[in-house]
C-alpha cells in the first residue's frame, strides 16, 4: 500500500514553491498589520489569517494533525476566546499613539534589529540540510504515529498537561468569578428604587422620531429637544472612553448634543 | 524546491514581528495576540526541524506548546477582564498599582 499523500515530480514540486511565497508574503504582511493596526479587532482578523497560512506550512510539512488541530484550536477556539473579550472590553477599543516611555518605539525598533540580525547570522552559521526522504509517517500515517508516540515516550509530559488543562480552566473561573457582597435586591426595593427615580414608566425607546433608528440615536422630544434617557448608559460610557475618529465631515450641527458624535463612530465600528 | 531554511526563515521573521508587537502595543489583548504569533512561530520552527529529521518529536513539541498556549490563554485573558473590571481599561499601562 503507497501512503503517497506527499505529492512528488517536477511539477508538485512548483506547486509547492508558489503556495510557499504566496502565503510566506501573506503572512509577514498580516503579522505587520497585527502590529500596526490600531483597533483590537483588526489584529484579531490579521492574526486569523497568519495563523490559517501557518496551517497551510504544516500540511505542506508533513503534518496533517497539527494543520488540523492549528485551524481547530488556534483559528477557531483561541482567537473566538479573543474575540469574546474583545467584545466584553469594547470593540471600539483602540491603541493611544502617545508614547508612555520615552523612546520607547525607537528602542523596540533597535531590539528588534538587533534580534533579527543575530537569529539570521544564527541560521546562516548552522547547517540546515534538506528534508528527509518523505515517508508514511509525514503522509497518512501521521496520527497513529503521533498517537503510539505521545503514549508511550511522552506519557508523563501528556498526562501533566491534562492537570494542567484542568488547573488553567478552575483558575479561569475562579479568576472571572464575581462574589456578590450585598444581598440580591427584592422585588419591593427594585420598585421602590424605581419609584424613587421619578421615572416609574419604562424608559423611552432610541430613534423616535429621530433621523434614524440606531440604538445610539436620541429619541426626541415633542419640542424637538433630545432625550438623553433613550440611550443606552453604556454606549455614552463607550463614547467618552474612545474619542470618535471622524473621517471628514463633523456631525450635523442641527442635532450636535453630548451623543451625536457617538452615532458616526458607531458606524464605523459597524462595518467592521 | 522548497527547503527547511525556507520555513526557518519565515519563523524568524514571524517571531522578531511578534516580539515587537509586545514591546510596542499597549493593549493588553494586543500584546497576548502577539505572544500567540511568537509561540506559532516557534512552532514553525519545531515543525520544519521534524520534517528535517524524518522524526516526529518536533511535531509532538509542537502539539503540546499548543495546548499550553491555549491555556495560557484562557488564563490570561479571565485575568484581563477581571482587571478591565476593576480599572474599566485594557491598556498595560493602567496597571500600575504595584509600581514602587
Amino acid at each position: 500500500m503507497n501512503h503517497s499523500i506527499v505529492l512528488a515530480g517536477p511539477a508538485a514540486e512548483t506547486t509547492r514553491l508558489v503556495a510557499y511565497w504566496i502565503l510566506a508574503i501573506a503572512s509577514v504582511a498580516a503579522a505587520l498589520g497585527m502590529v500596526l493596526a490600531r483597533k483590537a479587532v483588526h489584529c484579531a482578523v490579521l492574526l486569523a489569517v497568519v495563523m490559517l497560512s501557518l496551517a497551510v506550512f504544516y500540511a505542506m510539512l508533513g503534518a496533517p494533525f497539527l494543520a488540523f488541530v492549528q485551524i481547530i484550536v488556534y483559528t477557531g477556539a483561541v482567537l473566538m476566546l479573543f474575540l469574546f473579550v474583545l467584545m466584553i472590553v469594547g470593540i471600539s477599543a483602540a491603541d493611544s499613539m502617545i508614547e508612555t516611555i520615552r523612546g520607547q518605539r525607537m528602542w523596540a525598533a533597535l531590539s528588534a534589529i538587533a534580534m533579527l540580525v543575530l537569529l539570521s547570522l544564527v541560521i546562516g552559521h548552522a547547517v540546515i540540510g534538506s528534508a528527509a526522504p518523505a515517508s508514511a509517517k509525514f503522509g497518512n500515517a501521521n496520527v497513529t504515529a503521533l498517537a503510539s508516540l505521545i503514549f508511550t515516550r511522552y506519557l508523563y509530559p501528556f498526562e501533566i498537561i491534562s492537570a494542567l488543562l484542568i488547573i488553567a480552566a478552575v483558575g479561569a473561573m475562579v479568576l472571572a468569578h464575581r462574589e456578590r457582597l450585598t444581598p440580591k435586591p427584592t422585588q419591593r426595593e427594585l420598585a421602590e428604587q424605581r419609584i424613587a427615580t421619578g421615572h416609574p414608566a419604562p424608559l423611552p425607546g432610541p430613534g423616535t422620531y429621530a433621523q434614524h433608528n440606531a440604538a445610539d440615536m436620541p429619541a426626541l422630544l415633542p419640542d424637538g429637544s433630545q432625550s438623553q434617557l433613550s440611550v443606552s448608559a453604556v454606549l455614552t460610557f463607550r463614547a467618552a472612553e474612545s474619542p470618535p475618529e471622524l473621517p471628514g465631515g463633523t456631525p450635523e450641527a442641527g442635532t450636535a448634543g453630548p451623543v451625536a458624535p457617538s452615532s458616526t463612530d458607531s458606524h464605523e465600528t459597524g462595518e467592521q | 524546491m522548497v527547503s527547511p531554511a525556507h520555513f526557518i526563515a519565515l519563523s524568524v521573521i514571524l517571531f522578531v514581528i511578534g516580539a515587537v508587537g509586545v514591546l510596542v502595543r499597549r493593549n493588553a489583548i494586543v500584546v497576548f495576540m502577539s505572544v500567540e504569533l511568537m509561540l506559532n512561530a516557534a512552532n514553525l520552527a519545531f515543525v520544519t526541524f521534524a520534517r528535517m529529521h524524518g522524526a516526529l518529536d518536533g511535531q509532538i513539541i509542537a502539539f503540546f506548546v499548543m495546548v499550553v498556549a491555549a491555556a495560557e490563554v484562557v488564563v490570561g485573558l479571565a485575568i484581563l477582564t477581571a482587571i478591565f473590571r476593576a480599572r474599566r481599561s485594557a491598556s498595560v499601562d493602567d496597571a500600575n498599582l504595584m509600581k514602587y
